[in-house]
């Protein structure tokens, strides 16, 4: 008997497939199956935010969705965010403002961070703080972390605007 | 902000990007659990559901034939450990109780215990037989509380265990593992003399350190009989040693290789995992990797002990304190170790009291064995005391800092242990805080109030050794044994390219592994910035010495007519002869023999730390809800290397005291199950939760660090509980002795319900 299932999925721009048991988790998948070790294993039950990725579009606890669940889906996770060797403006953001410490939720800060920036460009310090609230941190604070999230929303709207005027 | 002159350094003081910074915002930084080998196995712990038990009958028969199953291992396959005491920087351990630990003898002493483990081709499978594995067990009646573990009738976790003191061991078995005692001057004549006197009792609950990461270890033996560990530690070295004592195997058999590590605060200095793994990995013949879910983190590893306190403090009517009796009851957990005598050393370290009694007790209970949490012991400590200090100051209508300030060690005065404090930042910690933006912005609206306090820690020396290597093009090699925690990586760095007079970008710092480096004891204790700065400085110097030589020889001239300024060689016989430290390197290093230079030192001349805290609350009259409205922290660092990742430190320290004020506590039923073992209900403070927390870097150098540095980590934890506290006295008018305090235990002390 066959216990497996094949799931299509596009995963960070490229098209994926993989086998899968209806029990492995999303996290366990990229991260055992499909060697994307970027998103993290905090507590496996959606309450620290360390596995997130985007999933066509919205942020998810990557260990609260099913891997067959990846069928058809567009997957965005840490190990896609730079493109082409240069940082994200958020990764950026993250490196210039010391906003991690030991580094393990960062993957997860970053990749919420831009859930909530590719939707509200310009949010408040309190709506970040709000955002945030599912991802843990146990080492900064959150203080770097809020204003690495400010400081790169500010950058991503000039580079926004600046790339407006030369189109 | 700086009090006093800060020498013109080039390269301290400076903001750089960290040198492992890239690879952890792109997910490719390797921890404990990213390690994969060809062939490698996973492994599941068995656990046992009771707190006190007799195991009867382990059977693993059926968990064994799972298709699947590699292999399953328990105590019977581990050596018998040496009943010897270690020292690990932020606490001991004893070896036997160690192994015991990390797989159960013949008792289980705390719900989570550790069995058996299993090996087998995945996690599931893996978990599926160890639901398999059956253990009988003869139930003992668990003990859950120091104070009840304490009385005579109370149910023994070991028969053999006397109680140690300074008169030696007690004669009847006890759960009393140690007594110490301090005293200085002439206490009761001291509160004979006091015009006020306070007296309170508190308490608090176990909270464990909350690293994000859980342990992870991955084992593989070489076909010639060497063992190769991987693991996220505070210490690559602590745990080659805990794997030789536990595994009895020699030191030259075994190689720790550190991940990243994702957290520790101190509990990631002893083992739980790798000696199993390597037990699992050995018969098999296969790697094998184990990693803790949360709530084996939670029920199974060190947090920090519950405490109770008597505090009683007297002071005459000019504001001076002139006694101090203290007495601390510090959970040790299932084995000896709770983190008491640190907690009876620092209690009142902050103060130049004449007459002081501290007595402490570490006890042990059926819950997990306490590690270390940083800054060990004083926390708690400091909110008993702390608070009865603002008490004090109220009665004698004296400003809280300036009561402290008043009553302030300094230069001299007698510290822990006997001996006088070297020159120390307290005063101007308090007097920072005094001057603060924070401190002179009054706080108005109904149910709010402004709370301070104070606190020490006395940070960590040991042994570090670090080797340098100049590299053919004149950048510099750092391989260190210090793991990097939170940018120490980039705060060694900046110290050698401070001593060589180079840019940070010359300089490449790695962590190595223990067969790699020189040993060095583990991260923690706030040592690495110092120590491990003091053993690069060394390695530098060394390298200047011989870069000199070498440009002697190059030019042909004496090397005393060479000086070597600002990075730069220069002949003082023939001013054309200048090269920059790249330049020379170029020359000498194309021919002659490789530079390499090594630095191996034991940190002598700690510099203690101080932190002063300053918390407005406001409280909800109708949930009990504790916001913070704004925070300050005040900390004497020496010297901020990196102020970036001092401010981390200052404002991480002060938001884990958050948490543990407000919100975290192990729940446990009578039968010590522990209630929630979950990011859920193990309640950790949030972005949400928390206001932006202001630093203020008081910088009084450590006269004996080449760069002043003191230590940062640890001391920012130490005021919060209290500071906190203390501010919800002033906006409710109810003292609060007990934590956290949570919306139920404010609402119960404020409406009088308890």
């Amino acid at each position: 008997m066959s216990t497996r299932t094949q799931v299509g999925a596009r995963i960070n721009g490229e098209d994926t497939e993989f086998l899968c048991e209806p029990r492995q988790s999303l996290l366990e998948v990229l991260r055992e199956g499909l060697g994307l070790t970027g998103s993290k294993e905090g507590c496996n039950n959606g309450n620290c935010g360390a596995c997130n990725v985007i999933m066509d579009g919205s942020l998810v606890n990557s260990c609260l969705v099913l891997a067959v669940e990846a069928e058809g889906r567009e997957i965005q996770t840490i190990e896609g965010l730079a493109s082409g060797g240069a940082l994200h403006p958020i990764q950026h953001a993250f490196l210039e403002g010391a906003a991690l410490q030991c580094g393990i939720c960062t993957p997860g800060f970053i990749m919420s961070a831009k859930a909530l920036l590719d939707h509200e460009p310009e949010p408040t310090e309190e709506r970040v703080r709000r955002w945030l609230a599912g991802n843990l941190c146990r080492c900064t604070g959150y203080d770097k972390i809020v204003r690495a999230v400010l400081d790169s929303s500010v950058q991503m709207r000039d580079t926004a605007r600046s790339d407006g005027g030369r189109s | 902000m700086t009090t006093e002159h800060k020498a013109p350094y080039r390269v301290i003081g400076t903001r750089p990007l960290r040198p492992d910074g890239a690879d952890k915002v792109t997910g490719k930084a390797q921890f404990g659990a990213d390690i994969r080998l060809s062939g490698m196995l996973y492994g599941r712990i068995k656990r046992s559901p009771h707190a006190h038990a007799r195991i009867k009958r382990v059977d693993v028969s059926r968990a064994a034939a799972l298709p699947g199953v590699h292999a399953v291992v328990t105590a019977a396959d581990l050596p018998g450990a040496e009943d010897r005491v270690a020292e690990l920087g932020e606490g001991s351990v004893n070896m036997r109780e160690l192994s015991g630990n990390v797989l159960a003898h013949d008792k289980v002493l705390y719900r989570g215990h550790a069995i058996a483990a299993v090996a087998a081709v995945d996690a599931h499978v893996a978990g599926q037989a160890v639901d398999l594995i059956e253990v009988e067990y003869e139930l003992l009646p668990p003990v859950l509380d120091a104070r009840d573990a304490m009385r005579p009738e109370a149910p023994l976790l070991d028969k053999n265990r006397r109680t140690r003191s300074m008169a030696g061991p007690a004669d009847g078995p006890s759960n009393v593992a140690a007594h110490y005692q301090f005293i200085s001057g002439d206490p009761e004549e001291g509160f004979a003399e006091a015009d006020v006197v306070v007296e309170r009792e508190f308490a608090t609950r176990m909270v464990h350190q909350g690293y994000i990461e859980p342990h992870a270890a991955t084992a593989s033996w070489s076909s010639d009989g060497q063992l190769t560990v991987w693991t996220c530690t505070q210490g690559a070295f602590a745990v080659r040693d805990q794997c030789v004592a536990i595994l009895d195997i020699p030191v030259s058999k075994i190689r720790v290789i550190p991940t990243e590590i994702g957290g520790g605060f101190g509990g990631k200095t002893i083992v739980y995992l790798e000696p199993v793994a390597a037990l699992l990995a050995k018969r098999t013949g296969r790697p094998v990797k184990l990693q803790m879910d949360r709530s084996e983190v939670f029920e199974a590893t060190g947090p920090t002990s519950g405490v109770n306190a008597r505090v009683r403090m007297g002071a005459t009517r000019e504001g001076r304190i002139v006694a101090a009796d203290v007495e601390l009851i510090y959970e040790a957990g299932a084995y000896p170790g709770s983190p008491v005598m640190a907690a009876c050393m620092t209690a009142l370290a902050p103060y130049e009291i004449a007459n002081t009694k501290v007595d402490g007790y570490d006890v042990v209970v059926n819950k997990p064995k306490v590690a270390a949490y940083r800054a060990p012991g004083a926390p708690a400590a400091a909110f008993a005391v702390e608070q009865v200090v603002d008490e004090l100051a109220e009665k004698l209508d004296i400003d809280p800092l300036r009561f402290r300030l008043a009553n302030t060690s300094r230069e001299g005065t007698r510290g822990p242990g006997g001996r006088p404090f070297p020159r120390i930042g307290h005063e101007e910690c308090l007097e920072a805080a005094l001057s603060s933006p924070h401190y002179n912005t009054p706080l108005e609206g109904p149910s709010r109030g402004r709370g301070v306090a104070t606190g020490f820690w006395f940070n960590g020396g040991m042994r570090s050794s670090v080797t340098v290597i100049v590299n053919a093009d004149g950048s510099v090699s750092l391989v260190e044994g210090s793991t990097d925690i939170g940018g120490s990586r980039a705060a060694l760095a900046m110290q050698l390219a401070e001593t060589l007079g180079v840019g940070i970008d010359d300089v490449r710092p790695s962590v190595a592994d223990t067969d790699a480096v020189g040993y060095n004891d583990v991260t923690g204790g706030s040592r690495v910035t110092f120590a491990t700065g003091i053993a690069v400085h060394e390695a530098g110097m060394e390298v200047r010495r011989q870069m000199t030589e070498r440009a002697a020889a190059h030019w042909h001239v004496p090397a005393s007519d060479i000086t070597y300024e600002d990075g730069r060689l220069t002949c003082t016989s023939d001013a054309q002869k200048s090269a920059t430290f790249r330049e020379m390197a170029l020359q000498v290093l194309r021919t002659g023999e490789p530079l390499v230079a090594t630095g191996s030192i034991v940190g002598r001349g700690v510099g203690a730390a101080f932190s002063t805290q300053i918390a407005d609350v406001e409280v909800d009259p109708e949930t009990g809800k504790v916001q913070i409205l704004r925070y300050t922290v005040v900390q004497d660092v020496g010297t901020a290397i990196h102020p970036a990742y001092v401010e981390g430190q200052m404002q991480g320290g002060a938001v884990q005291g958050i948490g543990w004020a407000l919100n975290e506590e192990y729940c446990y039923d009578d039968q010590g199950r522990m209630a929630n073992a979950s990011f859920l209900d193990y309640r950790m403070p949030t972005a949400l939760d928390v206001p932006m927390i202001d630093t203020i870097i008081v910088e009084v150098p450590n006269p004996r660090h080449p760069f002043g540095v003191r230590g940062v980590g640890e001391v920012p934890i130490v005021p919060p509980l209290a500071a906190i506290a203390n501010a919800v006295y002033r906006a409710t008018g109810v003292r609060q002795t007990q934590l956290p305090m949570s919306p139920r235990r404010i609402l119960e002390t404020t409406l009088g319900l308890s």
